[in-house]
């Protein structure tokens, strides 16, 4: 029964990091990219450690608390870095497949002309 | 039961490493790259937990820990050196 269900949360977890990494590889932009790692791996990597402290936890040498230290970085982490590198992505502009909205466009323009003149 | 999850979890964990690697060197911007990199330090992280799962040994857990502060320290370096054209001011 314990083997189950471990055996389930490992299958779970791979399942779930590989597909944020062919979220990563297949989708059409950086910012659609983006959404793969930093939430499929996430959650992969999470069901995986919990599999580990069940693992640990029930080898009859006390329970097993490494893990949790992992699971809150990486939870911690993931969605500082996500944040950092939407930022640097639109500051060096890079190119997006969802169109700018008109009204932006029509600002942006009539701020650039501004500026320019 | 379990030595059949672990060769699955194996060869998925290993797949998803290879396609962060076809992002990495593809690209094309530099923030893919980065992104790529992220996702490659992840993917070691459960690499490492389905190790120490597999040899029944809880040393492996003290790399995980060290390469996802690296990791993460890295990775804002990056993002640090593109947004500002320096990491410390």
């Amino acid at each position: 029964m314990l083997e189950l269900a471990i055996s389930a949360l490992i299958i779970v977890g791979a399942a779930f990091t590989f597909i944020g990494s062919l979220g990563l590889a297949r989708l059409g932009d950086f910012y659609t990219r983006l959404h793969g790692p930093t939430k499929a791996t996430t959650l992969g990597v999470g069901a995986l450690l919990i599999a580990s402290v069940t693992f640990f936890s029930t080898r009859g040498e006390g329970i097993s608390l490494h893990e949790v230290l992992v699971t809150v970085f990486l939870f911690i982490t993931a969605p500082v870095s996500a944040h950092l590198l939407a930022k640097t992505a639109l500051h060096l502009r890079v190119h997006s497949i969802a169109p700018t909205p008109a009204q932006v466009e029509v600002a942006d323009g009539a701020q650039a002309g501004e500026t320019s003149r | 039961m379990l030595n059949i999850a672990l060769i699955i979890a194996f060869t998925l964990v290993c797949a998803a490493l290879l396609l962060s690697l076809w992002r990495l060197v593809v690209g094309p911007d530099h923030p893919d790259r980065i992104l790529a990199l992220d996702t490659l330090y992840v993917n070691t992280i459960a690499l490492l937990v389905l190790l120490g799962i597999l040899l029944g040994s809880a040393l492996y857990f003290e790399a995980a820990l060290l390469i996802a502060m690296m990791g993460f320290v890295g990775t804002v370096a990056l993002c640090k050196y593109l947004l500002r054209g320096d990491i410390i001011e």
